[in-house]
């Protein structure tokens, strides 16, 4: 049941485009294409899942172990560089079909802020209080992160889908490009408004 | 090429280092007296006040202020599932159950709405403040559920939720097995009394809160 | 114009970081719930700025390319840690509501992009002003769109009351507010420069 409320908090009530505000690089970035969009969030998904299991072992056998917890940025940005990188590898020896869906994506994620931003969240344990009875545990943690990403995955094709249809409607030129974007975004916030309160 | 980078990482981590011993105990010191002054603000205002250590008790944590070794209220700081996630609140009670402060220590309240928790409850406006009344007394719930209490306009949830809270914080501090070290107590096995506060000897009346 | 000069304004104005390059939406968005707290944001975001700046530009010929970005991302991460640490130690309150946004200065676009952009390529001086420059511009945009926000959502300025009687539209200090505050304020931006 638990693991339930975590999904539905992650990916509806407090959507990470939405309401948490991570990751609107690549969504203002990425989405003017449904195609381009679910790759982009494939790849945030399979990365930000990897990443939050890697730091929050490293967080818990390593930094609180030795009491080393301020060096917490600097180290994980490190190791989701490092993984990303590894990852691209992986992927090009092991499934190269996969490499080409996902292979353009993989280098604009290390700064992509909702990796980062969820394995902090996941690492310090803060992401259990907006969801009653979460366990600030490592299972719970991954699910937490991975439902995240499919809330990102979720925001990025609704969203693309969303502009490929403005793409084709006349807007007032000061209007063009990011700010109807942010527009359009505003009202699906205003949208995503109606699921608070439901977890 | 290893090599300068294994330099430039070293030198970080040893200013990083350098820097954290130094910020260590103001950090610490902040920490320190956020929690006293939280704790004292909630407590009743008086001369020669001293707060016990903390005490665990149903997941609770209870700091109780004593003058003269004589037991004058205690803070209590709780937490409760709200609107947008959990919050913690510290609240303060006098010898006699009454709520004397309250803090809200962290929330996620909707800003604007629900986060008027904050002050909503301290301000002396119709029947929206708690202050001075005991949930011993009055019916801590909001009016619409048949209450005394007037909700945060168009926050229900988050009322109800913080006047959970501050109920079962009362339930914890009134508790007689907690207070030892009142003097004078008669603890009586009535489950009726052991709601009340312990120093009231006195028989209550009042009803008691759904 | 002078090049100090034109290097320091650049950021301020020209390439402003939010309205000319639209970098950094992240915080830009989060953190501008009020005048202040975008004010927090823009100054926490300069700090790291000027540093980064001028430690790359000072080492920038004694890493070798293959390993500059990994040695800038060490270099960046430092500067957000000690600001870490001093906020936590001297303004707990500010750090507090600022929350995750600190540590994700590391990602911000506009640090990383301005290392490789100038800092790589020029001295310590004119890197210390763009630093400066794009950090108050960012610091600015920030400001501004915190103070709208502030005025329209709850009908206060830098925590004052402006309008007493007024209990202002919600919706501008919650999410949505802050997506369509933003378009509306770039929009103006994008027509008075066209002029």
């Amino acid at each position: 049941m638990v693991y339930f409320l975590i999904i539905i908090s992650a990916i509806f009530v407090n959507n990470i485009v939405f309401s948490q505000f991570l990751g609107i690089c690549p969504f203002l970035g990425v989405s003017k294409k449904i195609d381009t969009a679910a790759g982009m969030g494939a790849a945030v998904t399979f990365v930000l899942t990897l990443a939050t299991v890697v730091t929050y072992l490293l967080q818990k056998y390593v930094l609180a172990a030795f009491g080393l917890e301020f060096l917490q940025t600097i180290l994980f940005i490190l190791v989701i560089a490092a993984l990303v990188q590894m990852i691209e590898i992986v992927l090009k020896k092991i499934s190269p079909s996969l490499y080409q869906a996902l292979g353009v994506f993989l280098p604009l994620i290390t700064t992509n802020c909702c990796i980062l931003g969820v394995a902090i969240l996941v690492a310090d344990g803060t992401w259990a209080s907006k969801v009653p009875g979460a366990e600030a545990n490592l299972l719970q943690g991954t699910v937490f992160a991975f439902a995240t990403a499919l809330g990102f995955a979720l925001a990025l094709i609704l969203f693309a889908g969303i502009r490929e249809q403005l793409s084709m409607n006349k807007v007032p030129k000061a209007m063009e490009g990011t700010p109807i974007a942010l527009l359009t975004a505003g009202l699906l916030a205003m949208a995503f408004m109606g699921f608070s309160g439901v977890v | 090429m290893a090599l300068s980078l294994t330099i430039v990482t070293l030198a970080a981590a040893a200013l990083l280092g350098g820097l954290y011993v130094l910020t260590e105990e103001p950090i610490a010191k902040q920490k320190a007296e956020k929690q006293q002054k939280a704790i004292t603000s909630v407590l009743p205002q008086l001369e020669g006040l001293e707060v016990a250590d903390a005490e665990e008790a149903d997941g609770m944590t209870i700091y109780k202020a004593y003058v003269d070794n004589q037991l004058v209220g205690a803070a209590v700081q709780t937490q409760e599932n709200g609107f947008g996630g959990v919050f913690r609140l510290m609240v303060g009670f006098d010898k006699d159950g009454n709520v004397v402060n309250y803090e809200v220590l962290e929330h996620q309240e909707t800003p604007g709405l629900g986060d008027h928790m904050t002050t909503w409850f301290k301000t002396d406006k119709n029947q929206q403040s708690v202050i001075g009344r005991s949930p011993a007394t009055s019916n801590f719930t909001v009016s619409k559920d048949g209450g005394e209490v007037d909700a945060i306009t168009a926050a229900t949830i988050s009322s109800r939720a913080f006047l959970k809270a501050v109920q079962a914080a009362y339930d914890t501090y009134s508790k007689p097995a907690v207070d030892a070290a009142s003097s004078a107590t008669t603890i009586s096995e009535n489950a009726e009394l052991q709601e009340i506060y312990p120093d009231n000897v006195e028989p209550q009346t009042e009803e008691k809160d759904e | 114009m002078n090049k100090p000069l034109n290097t320091f304004t650049n950021g301020l104005l020209r390439e402003n970081p939010t309205f000319g390059l639209v970098l950094g939406m992240c915080p830009t968005l989060a953190t501008t719930t009020s005048a202040i707290n975008g004010m927090s944001m823009g100054l926490a975001t300069l700090f790291v700025l000027v540093c980064s700046n001028v430690v790359i530009s000072l080492i920038r010929n004694l890493i070798p390319d293959k390993v500059h970005i990994p040695a800038y991302i060490v270099v960046i991460a430092s500067f957000v840690t000690m600001v870490q640490l001093l906020m936590q130690a001297y303004v707990p309150a500010i750090y507090e509501t600022l929350g995750l946004f600190i540590p994700l200065i590391v990602v911000n676009c506009i640090v990383l992009g301005r290392a490789e952009a100038f800092a790589a390529k020029n001295g310590v001086g004119l890197s210390a002003l763009d630093g400066l420059g794009m950090g108050l511009g960012f610091t600015l945009s920030l400001t501004v769109l915190g103070a709208i926000r502030e005025l329209l959502g709850s009908g206060m300025c830098f925590g004052l009351k402006v309008f007493p009687e007024y209990y202002g539209m919600l919706i501008f200090v919650l999410a949505p507010g802050a997506f369509i505050a933003l378009a509306y304020l770039m929009a103006a931006v994008n027509r008075l420069r066209k002029q």
